[in-house]
């Protein structure tokens, strides 16, 4: 109680007084009180010391989100959710919440091992102090030192934002507009933190950009935004998410990603997420509702998009590429699996409004125990993407007689010249498979995780090397238990 | 090394094995014959610990011990290898994958360091060259996409990878050309040990000329109704089955 009337103090304070660049910076107060209103959006903004042009895009944001309602069409299922009984903002711990790995949960830790997660970032990824051994202090500043050294910017969204305002003024919300959906609206009020990639022109980024991204990964916030620019000419191969299990208090998480590729340039976005799903009865999981979209801007340009997904209770979500550009290409490979209670809605989107865009669309659904796996795929093309070609191939893997897998294309195809290919399968994994495996010594869960790794090797291929093989390993831990 | 014995299997009340008795023992080749639909996969697959099938009765025992005890990849850890007369694909699981999980797995079992990336495709070489198998069939999924006669030899292969103390090979000389029949048979024969045995399962006397059994049986609605020396295969070769169904169904009857 007291702790909230300290909070409407402060906010009595901040709002009472006219906002000024950085005015609010000895905000004590760690957390906003629960709820949602202009008065919470102006707290983030003032204790994330922003610009007034940041302050008017979270409540024009805002504004507009009150105006909607939150959808119900996507094939999921879920309590409603209480806007006002949440916390849109807890400034990041500093303390690490554990001593040493013996206090961690021993089961989040078998799991680390299955991964084969180095020890280290095992501590990081718990919360667990990090010996001095391992600096990664030091890690992260020469990785830094060698992108800076090329002009490129690589850092947290906050610190874009204090640092390059003009370039996240130019670019912030040009792909997904806070006016997109109900949850594209929420995350542009409150956003909390999140990436920024700026590659200038010319410049073919020498690292994968997802070494640094890992060692910072724990504790990002609920609300995240991640926003890439690729400059003509550029290319870039960004990694983001982490296989390791991410628990987490805040069961609603609404991100958004923009992607920006101008002409020439080519942008390859790998994302893997790994949220957890809540227990065997659905139990405590995270609801991830995420917009997250890729513009290839100018023309001959390209965005290679592959997600590797297992984690969630909920799951919507639904990238999108925007073919704008002239001879422009989008490629989406993906796998969702989902077991036990999940939900999965996702899909992809590719709008073609150039002539001659190629699209590929590679989906590969794994359902087990009694999971509920949806793919939405919409293909558009209007009527000047003359010679627009499109493939999409959606397949489902199903564990089980109780899981559900279902398929929604939906194509619209504006002009005569255009080719838009659909193919779909459903399969499950066959007694005899199974028996093959079992009789050349491989033991039932191993079994399965060869096969559906088997399965999605199209689409873990894609990914950047390292984040192949724990992507692999992820695949068969979120099956393990599901037959037999 | 393997002693069945009375045993009676059945699926869904379908009888389909009766009162059989097999023994067979350290370095002995025995063939069995018989005609479609006679059991002689499902023998194998009991076996080998496919749970399809109820075992209403009989024990099989397996180097002393019970096999009803053991699960079927402890079986094929244990030694037991099955060659498939029908073998499935696994798309997108490349052979030499399957085989390193597969020869890791058992010498996890065994208290044996798991083989390297390295030393595991040393010895892919020098077993490829046994079956004489071709190089870029390895990099393969497994079976997906091969011939008929690709799989019966990649069967093969991977018998020779896992070195099995028992093997039974379900008609693995079935649709294989004279050259491929003699490679598999070759094989068979290379890896013929004076502690190892092989059942071979087959409809031609011909893969018996290579492979030379010890004994040949003749299994014939779900018994084994006779069992000889080499000469009983030439012998079912020139006559067919006719004169064994006749004899069988005496025997039955009397
Ligand atoms: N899963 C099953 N369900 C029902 N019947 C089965 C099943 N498996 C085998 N059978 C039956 O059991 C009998 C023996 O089959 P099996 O495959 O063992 O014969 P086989 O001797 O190997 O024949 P072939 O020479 O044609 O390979 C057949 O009548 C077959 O139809
Ligand atoms: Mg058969």
């Amino acid at each position: 109680m007291e702790e909230k009337n300290k909070n409407n103090h402060i906010l009595d304070e901040v709002t009472g007084s006219e906002y000024k660049y950085g005015f609010y910076t000895d905000i004590e107060a760690d957390q906003a009180p629960k709820g949602l209103n202009e008065d919470t959006v102006r707290f983030i903004s003032a204790k994330k010391n922003e610009p007034e042009f940041m302050l008017e895009f979270r409540l024009k944001a805002f504004r507009h989100w009150k105006t909607l309602k939150e959808p119900d069409w996507a094939h999921v299922d879920y309590p409603p959710i209480d806007y006002q009984d949440i916390i849109y903002f807890s400034a990041p711990r500093k303390k690490p919440q554990y001593e040493s790995l013996d206090e961690v949960d021993p089961e989040l830790l078998e799991t680390f091992d299955k991964l084969g997660i180095p020890l280290e970032e095992q501590k990081m990824l718990a919360g667990v102090a990090v010996d001095a051994v391992m600096d990664s202090v030091s890690v992260a500043t020469t990785f830094r030192e060698t992108l800076a050294e090329k002009g490129i910017i690589f850092c947290s969204f906050s610190e874009a934002v204090q640092k390059h305002p003009d370039l996240v003024k130019k670019y912030l919300g040009t792909v997904v507009p806070y006016t997109d959906n109900f949850f594209a609206a929420l995350n542009c009020a409150v956003f909390s933190d999140g990436s920024f990639v700026y590659i200038p022109k010319g410049v073919k980024c020498p690292l994968e950009l997802s070494t640094y991204f890992r060692i910072n990964a724990a504790n990002t916030g609920q609300f995240e935004r991640t926003l890439i620019v690729a400059e003509e000419g550029s290319y870039v191969s960004y990694m983001e998410g982490c296989t390791a299990p991410m628990r987490d208090e805040n069961q609603l998480h609404a991100a958004i990603v923009e992607i920006i590729a101008h002409k020439d340039a080519e942008v390859k976005y790998s994302t893997v997420q790994n949220w957890w799903p809540g227990d065997k009865h659905g139990k405590g999981g995270v609801y991830n509702f995420v917009t997250k979209r890729g513009i290839c801007e100018g023309d001959n340009s390209k965005i290679s998009w592959t997600q590797v997904e297992t984690g969630s209770a909920i799951t919507w979500k639904y990238p999108s590429l925007i073919l704008k550009g002239n001879n422009t290409t989008g490629e989406f490979y993906s796998v969702a699996v989902t077991n036990n209670m999940q939900q999965a809605d996702t899909g992809t989107k590719m709008i073609h409004l150039g002539k001659n865009t190629r699209s590929t669309i590679i989906s590969k659904g794994i359902s087990a125990g009694r999971s509920n796996n949806s793919y939405r795929g919409l293909v558009k093309t209007t009527r000047n993407a003359e010679n627009a070609r499109n493939f999409s191939q959606c397949d489902s893997l199903l564990l089980g007689d109780q899981c559900g897998a279902h398929t929604f294309p939906y194509l619209e195809v504006g002009n005569r010249s255009s080719v838009v290919e659909h193919e779909a399968t459903t399969s499950k994994i066959s007694e005899d498979q199974l028996f093959y495996c079992l009789q050349r010594g491989i033991d039932m869960e191993s079994a399965i995780g060869l096969i559906v790794n088997g399965y999605a090797k199209e689409v873990l291929s894609k990914l950047p090397m390292e984040f192949a093989v724990e992507a692999q390993k992820l695949l068969s831990i979120s099956l393990e238990g599901s037959v037999g | 090394m393997l002693s069945i014995k009375n045993l009676q299997v059945s699926i869904n009340g379908k009888l389909i094995l009766k009162d059989l008795d097999l023994e067979v023992k350290e370095g002995e080749v025995h063939a069995i014959m018989g005609p479609n639909g006679s059991g002689k996969s499902t023998l194998a697959s009991v076996v080998a610990g496919r749970d399809t099938f109820d075992i209403d009765k009989g024990e099989i025992l397996y180097r002393d011990q019970n096999l009803m005890d053991m699960n079927p990849e402890t079986r094929a850890r244990e030694g037991i290898f099955m060659g498939f007369q029908y073998p499935v694909e696994i798309p997108g699981v490349s052979i030499a994958n399957f085989m390193r999980t597969a020869i890791n797995e058992k010498r996890k079992h065994l208290g044996l360091e798991p083989l390297s990336g390295a030393e595991f495709l040393k010895l892919m070489e020098e077993k490829k060259k046994l079956v004489d198998i071709q190089s870029k069939l390895t990099n393969r999924s497994v079976n997906e996409g091969f011939s008929g006669g690709e799989k019966k030899k990649n069967e093969i292969f991977q018998m020779a990878l896992l070195e099995p103390r028992l093997a039974i090979l379900d008609e693995t000389d079935s649709g294989l050309d004279i050259d491929a029949l003699k490679v598999v048979a070759n094989g068979v024969n290379k890896l013929r040990r004076k502690d190892n045995a092989t059942i071979v399962i087959t409809h031609y006397q011909r893969l018996l000329d290579y492979i030379i059994p010890d004994y040949v049986h003749v299994l014939y609605e779900g018994r084994i109704v006779k069992s000889g020396g080499k000469e009983l295969a030439l012998e079912l070769e020139s006559k067919g089955y006719d004169w064994v169904k006749k004899e069988a169904g005496a025997q039955i009857q009397g």
